[in-house]
């Protein structure tokens, strides 16, 4: 089979999976609904642009309000689904499963990156210090909103976890060189010290102090619609530029020296690797808190099964991770008592990866 | 092609090449030699714009690669390294696909060119039968050998290769070499990092010989390698031959022992082949005066003496030795206090000799190494009257021959005690 034929196939197949478990997701849960109801109401969600109004915006601090183009919907199905499951599946349980599988994807897709780009099998998406950076960013918002200047809990752990990649990416980087050793030296520094600053926000956090442990186990619980529109547009974008970068990717595995004899532009793919990888892990993060593993484990599966070529090893860890992360918080939220979904991916994904190890299946890029 | 002027490198403040100038023409294979350290890495990596000097210019068909970006420069020029980290399990045919990057844009996937283009530097580098094995699955050698398909594939008019046979049996050796000149006869340009000096000879156009981070010498390899040049820049003991097979020069290095003998015994060499080179220059290393002869014109000994610039007495192959030449022998093997008879062949022409030198001389060492059956040409007859001579002598070796001599030398002094030991 030639390559773009078994990319598309394995693509698909994993698409196909996806939606299987997109469905069987939304039907369990404290009410059991039927599959088929699941599809049609998940099918009723759907809503393409109709045309564009003006509302309001209002500027926050200010007060102003301003004029804000914004864009009409209109449904594109109609079928009859009882309003009760209607609603059960389009408002609760599809919002959380959508930012599951947003998340599944950002992780796994950057996880798969940041091995390739370390070269070190232990890499996960964090390796630089964006989920210790998100989570400062959200643990300030959470114990001193006053103190962060944009409100939003997703924005501040944003920022920080960009911030952190930048700050690590700017120290690192001497004579326009980023040595990948000093990368992760320098990365590992900063997550030590984001770590106390975060222990002592916890410890002053006082009555939010319950609200910021849960965020940094990760969650998906209270997702809504807008926590989707916020993690997708940059998680899509983003996958699609590290996608287009994959064959660079394979040749910065020779090492650099021969990637630069092989045409690549060694220091400006890094940094745009890098950008974008902690970029799509930031957007990730920034919705659902610190999801372990998903991002380690994700890229060694499909790498054992589809080979180290991240031209397929990319789009196929990404639907896998998807899968993934959907498959594990429809445990984490269907169990007599809801866990943060972090908890239950590292308490699976860590036995697994032992299981990998000690099998001898996992042993290098 | 390719134009270095004054090149200067360090590794902080140690300096790696000094004042390095070479120029390479169009379709020239340039061996680079030298010993360990001498910088011949380093000056194949300035080259490739791998790193930049702090002095000077490099310049690659007229443009300085250091200033290109590395798409352009990738397509002037490819690299053949010496090893690379290939710690992950890539396929042998992806991996000289990668040797297309240059050539393709980010969103088109390979052509039927670059396909043909895989396939057919799959084919000569005969890494084709395990194209879809693992390139972690494959030796040292046929890893080697892909990583040079890799550069075929990339298909530069520039080739730098950084001991392209270091990890190779002997075999692979010639054949990883011969495609190299294949590819220069079809006018690419090829430097490279050699090791064995021998190879290097046999195959490339010039040489140019490094040491101490400065050229030491450089031409063709008939006038590069010589005695003198290697012990300059490998600090050895050498002697250079011509390869009978080959026709080029061949370095057979001996151990390296300056350290002279006090008030050396003067030494005459008769003897044929390797052995006797190899004794010529162990003698010459130590200080010993030492003459030789007859040593048939045109041989590897001859050769050996005019190298090492000794007073030889140079006969026609097989002939008889004219009257005058036999006296000079005569006159040296008296003069000497000990004679060595290293591989001695024995001919119709000089089993006289023979005999004339073992009444002559005061001592005798004998060094073989090839069985007298392949060295004598003179019969039955012969090999009586040559296991007579070589009883009185002492048996040595090539390496402990300096020992010998001298050992046989002190026993001289004592004829009775010698006399003594032996049966004749």
């Amino acid at each position: 089979m030639s390559r773009p034929a078994r990319i598309a196939a394995w693509s698909g197949g994993l698409l196909v999976l996806l939606v299987a478990v997109v469905v069987t997701s939304a039907a369990v849960g404290p009410v059991r609904i039927d599959p088929v109801t699941v599809t049609l109401a998940a099918l009723n969600t759907v809503v393409v642009p109709t045309g564009i109004a003006v509302g309001t915006a209002t500027i926050p601090l200010l007060g102003w309000g301003v004029p804000l183009p914004t864009l009409e919907y209109a449904s594109v199905f109609a079928f009859d689904v009882p309003e009760t499951h209607q609603v059960i599946v389009g408002s609760v349980r599809l919002p959380r499963i959508a930012l599951a599988a947003t998340v599944g994807f950002s992780l796994a897709a950057a996880g798969t990156v940041m091995q390739g780009f370390f070269r070190n099998p232990l890499a996960d998406p964090s390796i630089i210090g964006v989920s210790t950076g998100a989570a400062a960013g959200a643990v300030a918002a959470i114990a001193f909103p006053m103190l962060v200047p944009f409100g939003s809990l997703h924005l501040s752990a944003f920022v920080g976890a960009v911030g952190t990649a930048f700050l690590v990416y700017a120290i690192a980087t001497e004579g326009g060189r980023t040595p990948v050793a000093t990368l992760l030296l320098a990365g590992v520094a900063i997550q030590a010290f984001l770590s106390a600053m975060i222990s002592y926000m916890l410890v002053h956090s006082g009555d939010s102090l319950r609200q910021a442990v849960v965020w940094m186990m990760g969650h998906l619980n209270n997702s809504t619609w807008s926590d989707v529109g916020f993690a997708l547009p940059v998680t899509v974008v983003g996958v699609a530029v590290l996608a287009a970068y994959t064959r660079e990717l394979n040749v910065l595995l020779l090492g650099e020296e021969d990637a630069h004899h092989l045409g690549v532009e060694v220091e400006r793919t890094k940094l745009l690797l890098l950008a974008v990888a902690s970029i799509v892990t930031a957007a990730g993060v920034a919705v659902a808190g610190v999801i372990g593993f998903v991002g380690l484990v994700v890229p060694h599966m499909m790498r054992l099964v589809v080979g180290p070529d991240h031209r397929i090893l990319l789009p196929t860890s990404a639907l896998a991770g998807a899968s993934l992360l959907v498959a594990t918080d429809t445990v984490a939220r269907a169990g007599p008592a809801e866990v943060p979904v972090g908890i239950i991916t590292a308490a699976l994904g860590a036995p697994f990866f032992l299981f990998l190890l000690t099998r001898r299946e996992v042993h290098s890029l | 092609m390719i134009t270095v002027d004054a090149l200067e490198v360090a590794y902080g403040d140690v300096p790696v090449l000094e004042g390095v100038s070479v120029s390479v023409e169009r379709g020239e294979l340039v061996g680079l030699v030298g010993p360990n350290g001498a910088g011949k890495t380093t000056l194949l990596r300035v080259l490739s714009g791998a790193l930049s000097p702090d002095g000077g210019t490099v310049l690659v068909d007229g443009t300085d690669v250091h200033t290109l970006p590395s798409k352009a420069s990738s397509r002037l020029l490819s690299v053949v390294p010496q090893d690379t980290h290939l710690s992950f399990s890539f396929d042998v045919r992806d991996v000289v696909e990668m040797g297309r990057t240059p050539h393709r844009s980010r969103f088109s996937g390979p052509t039927r060119e670059d396909r043909e283009i895989v396939d057919t530097a799959l084919e000569r580098t005969r890494t084709a039968g395990f194209a879809d094995r693992s390139i972690d699955d494959v030796s040292g050698g046929e890893r080697q050998r892909v990583l040079l398909a890799r550069a075929i594939a990339q298909d530069t008019p520039v080739v730098l290769l950084d001991e392209p046979t270091a990890s190779l049996d002997v075999n692979h050796q010639i054949e990883t070499l011969e495609l190299v000149s294949d590819l220069v006869s079809d006018g690419t340009t090829a430097v490279a990092a050699i090791h064995d000096l021998d190879l290097a000879a046999r195959y490339c156009d010039r040489l140019v010989v490094l040491a101490g981070g400065r050229i030491v010498d450089s031409g063709p390899p008939d006038s590069v390698l010589t005695t003198d040049t290697v012990a300059t820049a490998f600090d050895a003991t050498a002697a250079v031959t011509t390869n009978p097979l080959t026709g080029t020069p061949t370095v057979t290095t001996l151990a390296a022992g300056r350290d002279d003998l006090e008030d050396p015994p003067a030494v005459h060499v008769l003897g044929s082949g390797p052995t006797a080179a190899g004794v010529l220059a162990r003698l010459e290393a130590a200080g010993v005066p030492t003459t030789a002869g007859p040593v048939p014109r045109g041989s590897a000994v001859s050769t050996a003496t005019a190298e090492l610039d000794l007073e030889a007495i140079v006969a026609d192959p097989f002939g008889p030795l004219s009257a005058e030449d036999l006296e000079t022998l005569e006159g040296r093997v008296r003069a000497a206090d000990v004679t060595v008879l290293a591989d001695l062949e024995v001919s119709a022409g000089n089993q006289l000799v023979l005999e004339r030198v073992a009444r002559v001389t005061p001592a005798l060492v004998a060094v073989e190494s090839r069985p007298f059956d392949e060295r004598n040409y003179a019969g039955d007859d012969a090999a009586g009257s040559y296991e007579g001579v070589r009883k009185l002598a002492l048996e040595a070796t090539t390496g402990d021959v300096l020992e010998a001599v001298t050992r046989a030398a002190d026993a001289a002094d004592r004829p009775a005690s010698r006399r003594l030991g032996s049966d004749v």
